[in-house]
């Protein structure tokens, strides 16, 4: 029988020679910087939906004007899946829809549609989980006369969740496709 | 049954990690040893230091740890030993008898010169009265780590007829977040025990995952992304002169590398027009064909290390499962059945069994466990929550894989016995994604 269980801590110091010879040999590094990152990550408030103060985009404070009422579907930038489900709740439909039409009837807007999963689950499956919510937000759009060059799919899987949390409150704000444009 | 002790693990480490800084080399690991000891009883003395001050390393810890870190051996404690012979002639073997050790291990480092050092060592057979193996290595400072590895690896030889696996690399990836500013991403590359960690590449807000090792040691292929609206692709990397490129432009998003046996082609993921299917691509011409063609989501995929199957992930059944498939296509074969979940499985160096990440559907999360080609059985061996990436290391007698150590992400190695389980702790934030080299 295993009934017992010990704890041992090892720090090991002895290791800072070699750690620092290790700095010292970045040749082989590589340093890539997304410079264009804050333009789509600081959509927090457009991804709320109301009350945009954010003017770097000029849709952005159309929309927000338009969507000051909380019961406006345009008002919400973010569509909620449930656990390793991409299909839409009929409350989702309505919104992505509402999304469609104004898209359709404004022709020179490009979307991004940008597909999410919470951690739980592998982070290949959530990737490919992520794009397949981004698509069938897609597929909507297309059906109600979006035009395919306007719209761009990505996937981060579960890399970039809006709530740290582990629980399911948590979860459920991860597992999302957000509409930017 | 298995019992473990999370509580304390919590506390002590929490108590630990104040005294590591963000760019700490020092590596800090916490040992869940559990049940009772089974593994050959084996006394390594402390090596011999022939020298000026101190020994730059102390190559017995690094063979102790790496001995007992295989589950394979008890590590007898040195303060049980009787004498402290470093030379066959200084060894009296009915000392050891009488702690019951089976086996032996002697040693001494000479300080040769300036950063030249001799290390050798003998493994004797403490009952048949004679010596197994002996080695001496004449290496810098900087090698005595790697000296102490392959000494390593010689015992386990010796002793289990397997060849060892500690004078390896790992590659891993950490996250860094400070509040909810820029994420950063780094790439990886380690001994296996985590030590002597260097940086391969950095990113900022474009996250890396998957990496993995070409057969032959020299590239990574891993997953990132160019800028925030191309979508996720794959790279290969020469980690020695750093140089990388994208794969062949392919229309969609392209994830989950694997390489194959020959390190020929790359079997891959690509999610285009919402569907999600796996590929193999030629490395040198950059030809691609498609494996699977199914509607549900296909990924993760793994060769057999014949080179003749894959397996991968696939919720074509309504959740994710391992199905296997023939290198050149046809028809998918549905490998596990039992639990809720099954995913990222991926081959023993033997062929027989899988390593996966498993849902039981007990509500107890995601472990890992190894699945029996043969007999369609599942092991636990780990009872984390979210726990996942395990990979083999090159001789199948250990895994490594990532787990949660309170908020962060850690990386553990646990015996594919399921005996020895150790936490690493690296790096502050969170680390993630471990992939183990061949052995070089």
């Amino acid at each position: 029988m295993r009934r017992f269980g010990t704890v041992f801590l090892v720090l090991f110091l002895g290791v800072a020679l070699a750690g620092c010879a290790a700095t010292k040999k970045k040749g082989g590094g590589v340093e890539v910087e997304d410079a264009t990152i804050s333009d789509t990550t600081s959509t927090d408030a457009a991804s709320s939906g109301i009350g945009s103060e954010d003017a770097t985009a000029g849709e952005i404070i159309t929309i927000s004007e338009d969507s000051t009422d909380l019961d406006d579907p345009l008002g919400q930038r973010v569509i909620y899946f449930d656990f390793d489900s991409s299909n839409l709740t009929p409350e989702a439909q309505r919104v992505v829809e509402a999304h469609a039409q104004y898209l359709a009837g404004n022709p020179g807007m490009a979307v991004v549609l940008e597909g999410h999963g919470d951690e739980r689950g592998t982070r290949e499956y959530n990737l490919a989980l992520g794009e397949h919510r981004a698509n069938t937000v897609n597929e909507i759009l297309q059906g109600l006369g979006v035009a395919p060059d306007a719209i761009r799919t990505i996937s981060y899987g579960e890399e970039r969740p809006v709530s740290m949390g582990q629980d399911e409150s948590a979860w459920s704000l991860n597992r999302r496709v957000e509409i930017l444009y | 049954m298995r019992r473990f002790v999370a509580g304390m693990l919590l506390a002590l480490s929490a108590g630990c990690m104040a005294l590591l800084s963000a760019s700490a080399f020092a590596a800090l690991t916490i040992e869940i040893t559990q049940g009772e000891d089974s593994g050959t009883p084996i006394a390594a003395v402390p090596f011999r230091w022939h020298g000026e001050g101190e020994p730059p390393e102390d190559i017995r810890a690094i063979i102790a740890a790496d001995l007992h870190r295989s589950g394979r051996f008890d590590l007898l404690p040195t303060n049980a030993f009787l004498s402290k012979p470093s030379e066959i002639t200084e060894v009296r073997y009915k000392d050891w008898r009488l702690i019951k050790a089976e086996a032996l291990v002697i040693g001494r480092v000479t300080e040769k010169g300036p950063d030249q050092f001799e290390v050798s060592f003998q493994l004797l057979d403490v009952y048949r009265e004679r010596i197994k193996v002996g080695l001496r290595f004449s290496v810098s400072a900087a090698q005595l780590r790697q000296a102490a590895h392959q000494i390593s690896d010689r015992i386990f030889y010796e002793m289990t007829g397997i060849r060892g696996a500690f004078d390896t690399r790992i590659a891993y990836v950490t996250m860094n977040q400070q509040d909810n500013s820029d994420r950063l991403y780094r790439l990886m590359v380690a001994d296996s025990d985590g030590h002597n960690p260097q940086q391969i590449l950095q990113t900022t807000n474009l996250p890396v995952l998957s990496p993995a090792w070409s057969p032959n040691g020299e590239w990574l292929a891993y997953v990132s992304f160019s800028n925030a609206t191309s979508g996720a692709n794959i790279w290969l990397q020469d980690i020695n002169s750093g140089n990388r490129r994208t794969i062949a432009q392919v229309k969609g998003a392209a994830s989950a590398p694997a390489w194959s046996p020959d390190g020929k082609w790359l079997a891959l993921t690509i999610s285009a027009k919402g569907n999600t299917d796996i590929y193999v691509l030629q490395v040198a011409s950059g030809e691609i064909r498609q494996l699977t063609r199914h509607p549900a989501i296909d990924t993760e995929p793994a060769w057999s290390p014949d080179g003749r199957h894959l397996v991968f992930t696939s919720d074509r059944s309504g959740r994710p499962q391992i199905y296997r498939i023939g290198r050149n296509g046809g028809e998918a074969e549905r490998l596990t059945r039992g639990g809720k979940e099954n995913a990222r499985a991926s081959y023993d160096p033997s062929g027989k069994r899988l390593v996966m990440v498993t849902n039981r559907g007990t509500g107890a999360g995601y472990q890992i466990g190894v699945f029996s080609l043969a007999s369609s059985e599942m092991e636990l061996l780990t009872d984390g929550t979210l726990d996942e990436s395990p990979t083999f290391s090159p001789n199948g007698a250990m895994i490594l894989y990532a787990t949660r150590l309170g908020r962060d992400g850690v990386l553990a190695a646990v015996s594919a016995d399921g005996r020895v389980r150790q936490i690493l702790k690296m790096h502050d934030g969170e680390v993630r994604e471990p992939a183990w080299a061949a052995s070089r």
